[in-house]
């Protein structure tokens, strides 16, 4: 089921990985991204998502090969590395950590060492792609979970990412703010890996599917394909939308 | 739990809102030295610090008595200095007799209890009226600007970020133990104290566990978006000449009242 793609974004060949207390989370991953892909990762708990994730942009790392935009992720481009990788992480309580929205958005390009106005530059046009621009100079904790799930993905967005990573976006969003955050995914030009248990989202906005169980990749090619296939999809825990 | 449950910031559009905040926290820092270091009963000059308060008060537009109001809540903190009544040699005002206790109040004893009381309650209620003109992150930006280092600022916004965070997640706690509180018919719900502070026990390991992982996931957050260890803050305000004015102006008043003080 291997799709044509050269792996020009992402390249993740033979990923092994296991937590200090011996739970083996990954055995042998390899999968490609290319520019533009749109791509769902699903699988049921403990399938090992959250922790593919972790590594892609060096937080976690595991035995086997990764590349990013044709460097290969070790400890001397892992700063450059870590700006082309966009990782939205599930609680936005844990993503959003500065005081006000201004500051979160423009932690990442501070840190990326960009001019001042370089960086309000950018924090405008994260928070204009999220549709969020009269929020500002508003604190984090005083927001909504939808609203905050939007301005954490303009965190990541301020610093020109080539690929966004998002875990489980749509959890805990209301119907209204779960179809806000399907909109924003269809309109953001933007290579993505998204891992979700919302079939529905992942019918809607992801043409290309990978499926994950007991850290193994055990299906990746076209949703449609995937999701009309009912066995593979009772045997990894999954229903079709 | 309303999430600004513990925001003191009253929004407004005074003077005192609009001053920089670096210069509003140098005053108020400077005025709660300038109490401590007058010396005990200069009632003047603390009587000219209550004035410095309440012109301050005016000047926010919050009203005269508000940071008076608020003050009270310091006065039990202030209450532990009671012992310098009875510590401090001087004359004898009276001598009590506890059970095998004798305690003798003295003239320069009680001087000094009610001078530290009176400073205290200056110099809270001027920190009470800093939180209430000043939003949270200004004054964390304030700080920065003035060289404090910053794993301290950095703890004190993680510490203001977080606070709702974590009285969230006890009040999850505390609702899931009220709701499975049950009792069988003919029973009294609930067990012991022994058992109840067993429970407040694991509770409380609970919260330290959650928070512990929590705050490793925000540092891969941090990571993953380029922080190296070091906090990056930008210049979002710039002082003018009218901060620097009333800056002055408030530190001469602080002159004077030492002066005052000491004559």
């Amino acid at each position: 089921m291997e799709l044509e793609c050269d792996g020009d974004v992402v390249k993740v060949n033979d990923l092994h990985f296991s937590y200090p207390d011996g739970n083996e989370a990954l055995r042998g991953v390899s999968f490609n991204l290319c520019a533009g892909d749109k791509v769902a990762l699903v699988g049921p708990n403990g399938a090992g998502k959250s922790t593919l994730m972790l590594h892609l942009n060096g937080i976690l790392t595991g035995r086997g090969e990764i590349e990013v935009g044709g460097m290969r992720l070790n400890p001397d481009n892992l700063p450059v590395i870590r700006a082309m990788v966009g990782l939205v992480f599930q609680n936005p309580d844990d993503q959003l950590f500065s005081p006000t929205v201004f500051e979160d958005v423009a932690f990442g390009p501070l840190h990326m060492g960009l001019s001042e106005d370089e960086v309000r530059a950018r924090v405008d046009e994260a928070l204009r792609m999220v549709h969020m621009t009269n929020y500002r100079d508003r604190l984090c904790h005083h927001l909504s979970v939808g609203e905050k799930k939007r301005i954490s993905i303009a965190t990541v967005l301020s610093m020109h990412p080539q690929i966004l990573i998002l875990d489980e976006p749509s959890a805990g969003l209301d119907p209204r703010a779960r179809r806000k955050l399907i909109n924003l995914l269809h309109e953001m030009p933007i290579t993505m890996l998204v891992s979700t248990h919302d079939m529905a989202l992942v019918k809607e906005c992801f043409p290309r599917t990978i499926v994950m169980d007991e850290g193994k990749i055990v299906a990746d090619g076209m949703t449609a394909q995937i999701l009309s296939d009912a066995a593979l999809l009772e045997a990894h825990g999954l229903e079709r939308p | 739990m309303h999430a600004d449950a513990f925001d003191r910031y009253h929004h407004g559009h005074s003077l005192l809102h609009h001053l920089d905040a670096r210069i509003k926290v140098v005053v108020t820092v400077a005025f709660i030295l300038s109490n401590v270091l007058l010396p005990d009963g200069a009632w003047a000059a603390f009587g000219l610090a209550f004035i410095f308060l309440l012109i301050a008060n005016a000047l926010s537009q919050l009203g005269f008595g508000f940071t008076l109001k608020r003050s009270f809540v310091a006065l039990p903190f202030a209450l532990a200095a009671v012992t310098a009544v009875f510590s401090i040699p001087g004359h004898a005002l009276a001598e009590w007799h506890l059970g095998m206790i004798t305690l003798i109040p003295t003239d320069a004893g009680l001087l000094r209890f009610v001078s530290i009381l009176v400073r205290s309650w200056l110099s809270v209620q001027m920190a009470i009226l800093l939180v209430s003109v000043t939003e949270f992150p200004d004054i964390i930006h304030a700080l920065t600007h003035l060289y404090v280092p910053s794993i301290i600022t950095t703890i004190i916004a993680f510490l203001y970020r977080y606070l709702f965070v974590l009285t969230d997640e006890v009040m999850r706690l505390m609702r899931a133990r009220q709701a499975r509180s049950a009792a069988a018919p003919g029973s009294r719900s609930g067990g012991n104290v022994w058992w109840q502070a067993r429970v407040a026990g694991n509770m409380a390991g609970q919260l330290f566990l959650r928070s512990y992982e929590r705050s490793d996931r925000i540092y891969n957050a941090m990571l993953s978006r380029g922080y190296k260890g070091q906090w990056m803050a930008m210049h979002v305000q710039r002082i003018q000449l009218r901060d620097w004015l009333v800056g002055v102006a408030a530190v001469c008043g602080l002159i004077v009242m030492q002066i005052v003080g000491r004559l």
